[in-house]
């Protein structure tokens, strides 16, 4: 009798318990958090938007897919797959990271690949992106490219589906194409770059990285938007 | 493998250790009613919480009364957490579901609701393509609250079992989890997610955005309340993102910065525990040997796990990689790189956390078999908040006790008999876990409905047993982290259409959860009951010493020993093959 009683009370202390808790933790906190945040710092609160004259062409620090759709020459028609355009990297724009989400670069509904380590799927969509890196970089690139040359991170699928950083390496080499079809000088390609190449945490934690959308905007800026 | 790699693994050792210390401190002061600057900013709150939920703070409990709060304030939240999750669109008058969500079938969410209770965060949706804003943050973010202090409280408890000198008191459950979450958990909160804001993270109610990109494609952007939710997920251990990649996507951790924070923030609660527990017992070396048996295990993961990153996977070689300097990138951020993916798979592994920041599938067959060593480990490498120190405490008792047979004198632990009672609880509290996580494995693996939940475009070979076996025994260990091409819910197109779970996966995988947090937490308190009541004899010449580094050695011993014994058959199947071959599946 005296432990039924202390259930009853323990249950009637969790009832209220939950219900304040989640009050306090999950209306007050979030929207104390918002609310400071969307004072101190709005620009980050809210997603980073670039705007370019007045349009929204993404956020700063999610990844982008810089491609066009792939139109069929016969039908006159765009590719489809699998309900989502197909694209193929526009030569202009320097390239973000393999993604592993539908379709690509897709940044509502982000997933990883799950490429294991020992298998032929794998192998095979690494050995894909090499050959699309080689593909449209290796015709400007002094001596030509070769799989060993290709930059680890332009082969690999990222974790997020829209890494936005690529490595400075294989910004460098990318940079040998854009040079081309822009008519800029390598030089101030390779300054651009390096004003959107961000250090590491701390000077120590992660890695070096190049902004790639900012770095596109910067190309627009420097030569004409070319659209 | 980099210099800045390793400086990375050793800065974050040091920085760990000289942040959980004072933090130990206050843990220790919180805990014990000392008082502490933070009484002037959340005493009236607090007494008022008291009088809101009827309960005297001071009146104490024994085993079985703490025991039954803990279960019916969890019974409590399991319900409101399930209606909350079933009843998503209900919610629509708040405005906090702008993309037009409905709930996830009953199956998921059975599976969901048992994950954020147990402080595991397993998660077999995809946070911005099924949970409203309102389900994030007043469903599941208020369980990574009340679920970490939970485990706090119960390791306190067990703390005060083992040190009280008088009756059978452990405390008082409604006290210490008000307490925990006023003076610990929401001011922790507060400051580190305004840090994350500060740095990138987004913190909105907006409807997501739509791009239009300078090439012409247009790009659907998630938002959301990310950054408050993100940091209990990482402080509490409990790991579930707001995004379905978790820690990879560039709103949940935008920079090598947070990185490094977000790693911290994972272990400095347990960590700090340790140290607050050598305070509690009077000798503060009995933390610093539990401390540094944990920091060596957990150096040990990481040396094995970068180095086996950095040299990159047998995929890559044979696509013809050079991989030398950045290693195996493969589902990994470029702003991380493998130093910094490999430290926080090790982290988040360790501990109940589960977060990830890169694709743990992805990891080559060596560095995937660290995360399955750590959790074959129990979670007692610092563990989850709370679960992890009463986890080792159990398997100090144990190591106590094997020590005490080797010497031929009854075992004692801090003046207290280890005697056949507390043995055998401890035993069970020990092997209930594993005992879960097999049972659950060869169910799934040996049958067709489990079998449908491996990702069968990618996972071939060892990698479909490897995915089985880290989804249950994530799930036993209340971690949450996943090989996460397997799956319980299917929504093709990435959404909400047409999608429907996997009943056989969502409710093993609930149950497995559900049994292996709550039956180590009641024969962890049932050793604290029956620890509680014994006399302190002093120690004499013959006593066992538990502060000193051979008995740091002991403690690994146990440990290795217990979870190698344990797991070894199953790790060969899948990781350890993967690792010592180059040859595709």
């Amino acid at each position: 009798m005296r432990s039924l009683q202390a259930i009853r009370r323990d249950l009637v202390t969790a009832a209220i318990g939950i219900l304040v808790l989640t009050l306090l933790l999950g209306v007050v906190y979030p929207l104390f958090i918002t609310g400071v945040s969307q004072v101190a710092f709005p620009g980050n609160a809210n997603g980073q938007r670039v705007y370019v004259g007045g349009k929204l062409v993404g956020s700063k620090i999610i990844g982008q897919n810089f491609g066009d759709v792939v139109v069929n020459k016969k039908t006159g028609k765009v590719e489809m797959t699998a309900g989502n355009p197909v694209t193929a990297p526009d030569p202009r724009y320097f390239q973000t990271r393999p993604s592993g989400t539908t379709p690509a670069d897709n940044a509502a509904g982000s997933s990883f690949a799950n490429y294991g380590p020992n298998s032929i799927v794998t192998e095979q969509a690494i050995a894909a992106n090499i050959a699309t890196y080689i593909q449209l970089n290796g015709h400007y690139y002094p001596g030509g490219l070769t799989a060993a040359k290709v930059p680890v991170d332009a082969a690999d699928t990222s974790a997020s589906g829209i890494d936005p950083d690529i490595s400075p390496a294989n910004a460098a080499i990318q940079a040998y194409r854009i040079a081309a079809v822009r008519h800029l000088p390598l030089s101030e390609v390779h300054k651009l770059i390096d004003t959107y190449t961000h250090g590491r945490g701390l000077g120590f934690s992660g890695e070096p990285g190049v902004n790639v959308l900012q770095l596109n905007l910067a190309l627009n800026r420097a030569s004409g938007a070319l659209r | 493998m980099t210099f800045l790699g390793w400086l990375t693994i050793f800065l974050f050792a040091v920085i760990l250790t000289a942040l959980a210390l004072p933090l130990g401190h206050y843990l220790a002061a919180v805990y014990t009613g000392e008082r502490t600057f933070m009484d002037r900013v959340v005493g009236v709150p607090e007494r008022f919480l008291y009088r809101v939920l009827r309960v005297d703070p001071d009146r104490g409990q024994d085993w079985k009364a703490y025991a039954r709060s803990v279960i019916i304030f969890s019974l409590a939240g399991w319900l409101f957490l399930y209606f909350v999750l079933r009843t998503q669109t209900l919610w629509d008058f708040t405005g906090l579901n702008p993309q037009h969500f409905h709930s996830a079938p009953w199956n998921v969410t059975f599976n969901t609701t048992s994950s954020f209770l147990t402080n595991t965060n397993w998660q077999y949706y995809g946070g911005e393509t099924t949970m409203t804003y309102f389900s994030q943050m007043a469903g599941l973010a208020v369980q990574n609250f009340l679920s970490a202090g939970v485990g706090i409280v119960v390791a306190v408890a067990l703390v005060r079992g083992i040190i009280s000198r008088s009756g059978k008191s452990l405390g008082n459950f409604w006290h210490d989890i008000v307490r925990t979450i006023l003076y610990v958990l929401l001011p922790l909160s507060i400051v580190y997610a305004l840090i994350l804001v500060f740095q990138g993270s987004i913190q909105n109610f907006s409807s997501y955005l739509t791009v239009h990109g300078i090439t012409g494609l247009t790009q659907q952007i998630g938002m959301g309340p990310v950054a408050s939710q993100e940091a209990i997920k990482l402080l509490g251990t409990n790991g579930g993102g707001f995004f379905n990649v978790n820690s990879a996507h560039p709103f949940e951790n935008p920079t090598g910065f947070t990185n490094f924070l977000e790693m911290i923030s994972v272990l400095i609660i347990p960590a700090s525990l340790v140290f607050m527990y050598g305070r509690m017992t009077g000798n503060r070396r009995q933390g610093y040997a539990i401390y540094s048996a944990m920091m060596i295990m957990f150096l040990g993961a990481v040396i094995v796990a970068y180095i086996a990153e950095a040299h990159g996977s047998p995929a890559q070689h044979a696509a013809g990689l050079h991989t030398a300097g950045v290693g195996n990138l493969e589902g990994k951020e470029q702003r991380f790189g493998t130093a910094g993916s490999a430290l926080f798979d090790v982290v988040t592994t360790v501990t109940s956390c589960g977060a990830v920041n890169s694709a743990l599938e992805s990891f080559t067959g060596i560095g995937g078999a660290v995360p399955f060593a750590n959790l074959s480990a129990s979670e007692v490498i610092f563990g989850g908040v709370g679960t992890g120190l009463y986890s080792i405490l159990l398997y100090v008792l144990l190591a106590v006790f094997l020590g005490g047979l080797m010497v031929g004198r009854t075992p004692e632990y801090l003046g207290k008999k280890i005697e056949a009672r507390e043995i055998k609880l401890v035993s069970l509290g020990i092997l209930i876990t594993p005992l879960a996580a097999l049972f659950c494995t060869a169910l799934a693996t040996a049958s067709k409905a489990g079998r449908a939940s491996i990702d069968t475009a990618v996972a071939h070979g060892p990698q479909g047993f490897s995915e089985t076996f880290y989804a249950y025994l994530s799930q036993a260990n209340n971690n949450g982290s996943a090989f996460a091409g397997y799956t319980g819910f299917v929504q093709p197109n990435a959404g909400n259409l047409g999608s429907h779970g996997i009943t056989f996966a969502n409710l093993l995988g609930g149950f497995d959860m559900i049994f292996a947090r709550y039956a180590p937490i009641l024969f962890a308190l049932a050793v604290a009951g029956s620890l509680a009541g014994k006399r302190i004899s002093p120690a004499g010449l013959g006593t066992m010493r538990t502060d000193n580094p051979t008995f740091v050695v002991l403690l690994i011993g146990v440990i290795v020993l217990v979870g190698a014994l344990t797991f070894f058959p199953a790790l060969l199947l899948g990781p350890i093959v993967q690792g010592l071959t180059g040859h595709l599946y």
